[in-house]
């Protein structure tokens, strides 16, 4: 691995993010749409807003992450500059850090201005501090990334791709105690949840919500969210061959 | 004569098929050598087989000394695919810096290696906005980054027109004669004269392997392609 090849890569990403201006801005824009459409949903219904727009800016970067990444991994497959890349001095790592990186930066972006939206203009309100959100935003959208990188492994063709969604996304949407609070869940279920890392993503969040202070337990799920996010880069790393059939 | 390329017995199978069977070759180094065959005959998969990104059934590919894939070799040897693989969606001169970062060398190097295959006024330019043969150009542009010791081109001169692709045969044997050694596939008849040694392969299989002066003597013909067709005749004879 090089510090160089991994930084020279992430600029690189970031290049080609910026040729591509409507991504760019359909980043930036639609987590806060969405936000706002969530805003007017839940207008009579007191702190239910605040409870589902604070874990929906945890969320919105994990799956648009997840599905960028997939999508950009893919296609460096398809075009062959994978190929080439694999026949320069560039390590897997640096390639796979780059876009984690990259796309970190990104997210960065993006949770800036869902959680400015959300507080300033959507009046969310959390005991804990706005800048902890953007935090767990940001360590969330680098677990998609991650989670991206390693499901396009397994993925030819764009359609194989964007299936991972349904696969990978979805159970731990429904589990991480957005819909159902997981101390109602069944002990089965609990036990999934709690093998998912959306579920302490989400944990932190509520912790933000109910504190005004970081506490312990926001922390430990922080560390076990950027902790799953490194194993499945690494596991990325390992499914990425040099040599191919 | 010492080889920068040696391949024994190499038999790689491609989705159930045997692809090559079983090929013994050698490419000397500091020349200029065409690997020659029709689509489909298995040139790409020997070359992946020489940069080490194809699973080997077995056989051995060395490489300037190494096995091919090896760490050391990817400073040293140059690639580039049939299908032109740098990023479309960046300009011709962020790719080449981009590659140029890959080997810790920096703009100059990058702006150099654009100028060599005379895209210099298209530098500007997205990929994704150029023509198939500038975006060829534009990829063994980025292959030529750092003087490679080895430069392995599959099919680089496709959709080139006459003009640039003498030239691109010029730049070739400018680098042949600074002492890097190329493999050059092709599968059109009128570039083999311009290599100094030829690999023709047909279904998998070396039929010729050659300089094209030896091989036309040998086919008794001037003409490579209706020798090439004598060699094909000739190795039936000899399987049938």
């Amino acid at each position: 691995m090089s510090l160089r090849i991994t930084l020279s890569t992430a600029a690189r990403i970031l290049r080609q993010l910026r040729h591509d201006r409507r991504t760019v801005a359909l980043l930036a824009v639609v987590p806060a749409v969405l936000l706002t459409l969530l805003f007017f949903m839940y207008e009579n219904a007191g702190p239910t807003f605040d409870r589902i727009a604070l874990i929906m800016l945890g969320i919105f970067p994990f799956v648009i992450m997840f599905l960028v990444t997939s999508i950009a991994m893919l296609r460096e497959r398809t075009t062959g500059t994978l190929e080439r890349l694999l026949t320069t001095p560039l390590g897997k790592l640096d390639l796979l850090f780059g876009y984690g990186l990259a796309f970190g930066l990104a997210a960065t972006m993006q949770a800036g201005i869902a959680v400015a939206a959300a507080y300033l203009l959507l009046d969310l309100d959390t005991v804990g501090g706005a800048g902890l959100v953007v935090v767990i935003a940001v360590v969330n959208a680098v677990l998609g990334v991650a989670l991206g990188l390693f499901c396009s492994a397994f993925a030819r063709t764009e359609f194989q791709a964007v299936q991972f969604l349904p696969v990978v996304v979805i159970p731990q949407l429904l589990l991480c105690g957005l819909f159902v609070p997981r101390a109602q869940m069944a002990g089965w279920l609990q036990a999934v949840s709690d093998a998912l890392p959306l579920s302490y993503a989400v944990e932190a969040l509520m912790q933000v919500g109910a504190h005004a202070d970081p506490t312990t337990t926001m922390w430990r799920d922080l560390v076990v969210v950027a902790g799953a996010a490194l194993v499945a880069l690494v596991l990325a790393a390992a499914t990425l061959r040099r040599r191919t059939p | 004569m010492n080889d920068a390329i040696e391949v024994t017995d190499l038999v790689v199978d491609r989705g159930g098929r045997r692809v090559l069977h079983g090929i013994t070759c050698g490419v000397a180094a500091g020349s200029v050598t065409g690997l020659l065959g029709p689509s489909g005959s298995g040139k790409t998969t020997l070359i992946r087989a020489i940069v080490g990104v194809q699973v080997v059934r077995s056989g051995s590919v060395t490489v300037l000394g190494r096995p091919a894939g090896a760490a050391e070799l990817r400073r040293t040897v140059g690639y580039v695919t049939q299908a032109p693989s740098i990023y479309a969606d960046l300009s011709v001169r962020e790719n080449a810096r981009y590659f140029a970062s890959l080997y810790g060398l920096g703009a100059a190097e990058a702006d150099r290696a654009i100028a060599d295959v005379g895209l210099a006024d298209a530098a500007g330019q997205l990929v994704g906005n150029l023509s198939g043969g500038q975006r060829s150009r534009a990829s063994l542009g980025c292959a030529m980054i750092g003087t490679p010791r080895l430069l392995v081109l599959d099919e680089p001169t496709v959709g080139q027109d006459p003009v640039l692709r003498a030239d691109l045969w010029a730049k070739f044997h400018a680098l042949a004669a600074a002492g890097t050694t190329l493999l050059v596939s092709s599968h059109v008849m009128d570039e083999a004269g311009r290599c100094d040694r030829l690999l023709l392969i047909r279904e998998g299989r070396l039929i010729g392997d050659d300089s094209p002066a030896a091989i036309r003597t040998a086919a008794g013909t001037e003409d490579l392609e209706e020798a090439f067709l004598r060699l094909i005749r000739d190795s039936e004879r000899v399987t049938a």
